[in-house]
């Protein structure tokens, strides 16, 4: 039985301990913001935060999480940056397949919070780790730009 | 919808579900007595079958192969060559041959490993170069074409020429890399079976299942599910992948679930074809060009599918925006047992640009003519002849989309400016290319009146609600929020008061495949129409339905066998250039800048325009430079993202781009297309630059750092 914290609710699971964090987080808890791109750790779809830390978690043990702190795109859906990140993608026209995007979102989130006024070469590493086939990417750079500037004060905080 | 200009952007309307994650795509549904189904396919090449052994299998486990096909054993596309199930000859590698199905993917797996085949194993053909030294054997030509001014009068032109300059080039596989990958259920009912899915032409595939199930109309449904990007992939492929769902589902009476993981989806899947093309062209003594032969010769992979309409397209590309005298063409899609290639954004066209404006840009060389100088001699012009003898009968903006780049790059300075820079520097060296391109919209010739005759269907609810009733699918190019923005304008409506649910084949007509630039500008076109039609019959807090079908505007009318007349109502323009720094050291190509300019008609939405220009282009650029997949004896090399290496975020830059004005009279508000024509410049473009950096020819994309090293030994070798 592994125990960890996901979106701010403590949960128990029974899957094994290989069993892959995206799976759990997919199957078990029917949260389906969380997509497989390639399973390999090479297109970011999979993002989530662990303690806090952007990771790939097509490529989590679940039995290497106990106790951690899981957040997904689920979790941060309700936040004052989701919905700054939500209208500036928007705005942007960041989006097309929308595939990519729940992880972009949740990149997106993690470099703003790291680095509140990034300049846009700091943009492009940020999100060097997600794949976007649809967009070649600058529109989305443009949103992530912009998100810095409307919510200029809010990623600060914690 | 109270837009003073219909290229006004708008929010799009599927923008919520997707940013949140919250829309579901096939992977993501789970319906009640689901079982999973894998593929075990064929590890050799080319060979016949003599036996099939299945381990034995735990209790909920099936087995499902050609004989619970109800139908004949094969997918309909356009020939019949395409097993469902191989259960007599196999042709490629990965070639499926049986599904076994079952709850649990891990043990389906561990059960695919004990199936075992017995096989007489055969010569396969595993490239292109063989299939042409082979391609008068039976079977290997698979569809040829040939047209043009005849060869008498060339040679006889060839005879009195200056001289003659003979090129090859080669293209590679690309790739589509939609980022999610392919995925179909079959919902299994007892009187229907639901296909649900990733894809992009949902009649092809209900077509394909009516055959493969041999039912009626009313037996089989086809549902689009929100599809993680196509580009060409999600064309004929899931037709395949629904005839094994839903054979599987009949068989088992469960519904089935087929997800293909991603180096499934990379080795088994469809891709752009490998190409090589001939050139031969009769110059004068001031370089001007007397007469022209282009062959080209695609390789279809292990059977026909789209190939051969693939193959029209190149051809009728085969001698880009130019006017070229005592032109003539030939092309084959040759046989080799390899994955199967097929649609992919451009169709074709990608590969004639890049050999044509690279075969250009090296005549240009014997002219002693800066290159884009000696393109322009030969650009075609309103009213000009076709290679097919039909029509450029529209204005073309291409000389002042040319000019307003010149002007925004300062091209002749920066030509300067970069000369200077590579003579002082010895390791980095700098360069700028140039293309011009065009895309021919919609199907090929009459096939839009002959074979897809489509048809459109707006309803009106009680509440004055208007949904769209078509068949074409989202994909990520924008038609929710173009389609439905074109209906509101027309009807006046406020935006949120028109829906365009996700297609399904019980409610929508066939209003044709989501392929070939068509959507904006033929369905489009066709909801304009509707939308006025309702319009004029309005009554408020009454149900109403309208319909329009597609009514052909014959102009030169379009020949298949001689290969003459117009092949296409209109064409979108294109013009690229490519500034890129290139280290001589390792090889590694650099974009700098990017600038494109295009004429697609008029846009329908600025937004989602940009995100075609932006996407589009990255493909291109990155299918000149930066994505390779080779196939050994039969097998795709690269299995993973990042052995194939699609563009980053790091790898792209912001590109400047304009659009320019010129309405079509059938396009709605003057739409034209302009998905495919945003990805055909890249690749050409730059190569050119990269040519201008290192003033050396390359006969090949990608051009990859080891080909720019091995080039620039050779070079070293012949100086020093
Ligand atoms: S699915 Fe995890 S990185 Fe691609
Ligand atoms: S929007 Fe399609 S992959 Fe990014």
């Amino acid at each position: 039985m592994i125990t960890f914290t996901l979106n701010g609710r403590k949960v128990e699971t029974d899957a094994p301990p290989s069993a892959r964090l995206l799976d759990v987080i997919r199957d078990e808890y029917l949260l389906i913001g969380t997509k497989e791109g390639c399973g390999e750790g090479e297109c970011g779809a999979c993002s989530i935060f662990v303690n806090n830390l952007l990771q790939n978690s097509c490529l989590i043990p679940i039995g290497s999480i106990e106790g951690a702190e899981i957040v997904t795109i689920e979790g941060i859906m309700e936040s004052d940056q989701f919905k700054i990140l939500d209208e500036s993608y928007s705005e942007a026209g960041g989006v097309q397949c929308g595939y990519c995007i729940p992880g972009m979102v949740m990149a997106s989130a993690a470099l703003l919070a790291q680095n509140p006024h990034p300049s846009e070469a700091e943009i492009r590493e940020g999100i060097s780790g997600n794949l976007c086939r649809c967009t070649g990417y600058n529109m989305i750079v443009d949103a992530i730009n912009l998100a810095a500037k409307k919510g200029d004060g809010l990623w600060q905080k914690k | 919808m109270n837009l003073k200009d219909i290229s006004t952007s708008v929010p799009k309307k599927d923008h919520k579900g997707k940013v949140s994650g919250q829309l579901a795509y096939i992977s993501d549904l789970k319906v009640e007595n689901m079982v999973f189904g894998v593929l075990y396919r064929s590890p050799i090449a080319y060979g016949k079958i003599k036996s099939i052994q299945v381990p034995d299998l735990p209790l909920g486990y099936e087995v499902v192969g050609a004989e619970d096909i109800p139908g004949p054993n094969y997918v309909k596309i356009i020939k019949e060559d395409q097993p469902i199930f191989a259960n007599e000859w196999v042709n490629y590698i990965g070639e499926p041959i049986l599904m076994l199905v079952g709850k649990d993917l891990d043990i389906l797996y561990g059960l695919l490993e004990k199936v075992k085949i017995e096989w007489e194993e055969y010569q396969a053909i595993f490239t292109l170069e063989e299939a042409i030294k082979q391609k008068a054997a039976p079977g290997v030509t698979m569809a040829n074409y040939e047209f043009g001014e005849s060869l008498e009068i060339i040679s006889a032109i060839e005879q009195g020429a200056h001289q003659i300059i003979e090129e090859e080039y080669d293209t590679g596989y690309q790739e589509h890399v939609y980022l999610e990958p392919q995925g179909m259920l079959a919902i299994y009912k007892d009187d229907e079976i639901v296909v649900q899915g990733s894809m992009q032409c949902l009649y092809y595939i209900k077509n394909a299942l009516i055959t493969a199930l041999d039912c009626g109309d009313d037996d089989v449904r086809v549902v689009q599910s929100p599809t993680g990007g196509g580009f060409g992939g999600k064309e004929e492929f899931p037709s395949m992948m629904a005839c094994h769902v839903a054979v599987a589902a009949k068989a088992v009476k469960k519904s089935v679930m087929l997800v293909f993981d991603r180096s499934e989806d990379m080795v088994v899947t469809t891709k752009r074809h490998p190409a090589k093309l001939k050139y031969r062209t009769a110059l004068d003594k001031e370089g001007n060009i007397l007469s022209m032969c282009v062959e080209v010769y695609l390789d279809g992979g292990a059977n026909v599918g789209l190939s051969s309409v693939v193959l029209q397209r190149a051809l009728l590309n085969s001698a880009g925006v130019y006017k070229i005298p005592h032109f003539h063409a030939k092309g084959y899609v040759l046989k080799t047992h390899t994955v199967p290639n097929g649609a992919f954004r451009g169709f074709g066209a990608p590969q004639s640009f890049a050999g044509i404006e690279s075969h250009i840009g090296h005549l240009s060389k014997r002219a002693n003519i800066d290159p884009l100088e000696y393109k322009r001699k030969y650009l075609v012009k309103q009213g000009d002849p076709t290679i097919t003898k039909g029509n450029f009968r529209d204005p073309i903006l291409m000389e002042e989309m040319i000019e307003d780049l010149l002007n925004t790059t300062d091209y002749k300075k920066k030509k300067v400016e970069f000369q200077t820079f590579n003579h002082h520097n010895q390791r980095y060296k700098k360069g700028i290319g140039t293309s011009l391109f065009l895309h021919g919209c919609g199907f090929t010739g009459s096939g839009e009146r002959d074979h897809i005759k489509a048809t459109v269907k707006l309803f009106k609810s009680k509440d004055d609600l208007v949904s769209l009733k078509i068949s074409n699918s989202d994909m990520g190019q924008g038609i929710y929020t173009t389609l439905s923005k074109i209906v509101a304008k027309e009807l006046d409506l406020p935006y949120e008061k028109v829906s365009y649910p996700y297609p399904d084949t019980k409610e929508v007509p066939d209003s044709g495949p989501t392929v070939a630039s068509r959507t904006t500008m033929i369905v489009g076109k066709l909801l304009e129409r509707a939308a006025k039609k309702l319009k004029a019959q309005w009554q408020n807090g009454v149900e109403q339905e309208v319909t329009e079908n597609y009514v052909h505007r014959e102009m030169i009318p379009w020949n298949e066998l001689t290969f003459t007349g117009d092949a296409y109502p209109a064409y979108s323009w294109g013009v690229n250039f490519v500034e890129v720094e290139v280290d001589t050291l390792t090889g590694n190509v650099k974009l700098e800048n990017v600038y494109a300019n295009y004429e697609v008609g008029k846009v329908i939405d600025d937004r989602v325009m940009k995100g075609q220009i932006d996407g589009g282009l990255a493909q291109g650029l990155a299918y000149g430079y930066l994505e390779k997949m080779t196939s050994k004896e039969g097998r795709i090399q690269q299995k993973s993202i990042t052995d194939y290496g699609p563009p980053t975020s790091m790898d792209v830059v912001s590109i400047q781009s304009k659009v320019f004005d010129n309405p079509y009279a059938d396009g709605p508000y003057g739409a034209k297309g302009a998905g495919e024509l945003t990805l055909i410049g890249g690749a050409p473009a730059v190569q050119a630059a990269i040519e201008d950096a290192l003033q050396t020819p390359f006969q090949q994309i990608p051009i990859t750092p080891e080909v720019i090293i091995e080039s620039l030994w050779l070079r070293e070798g012949e100086e020093g």
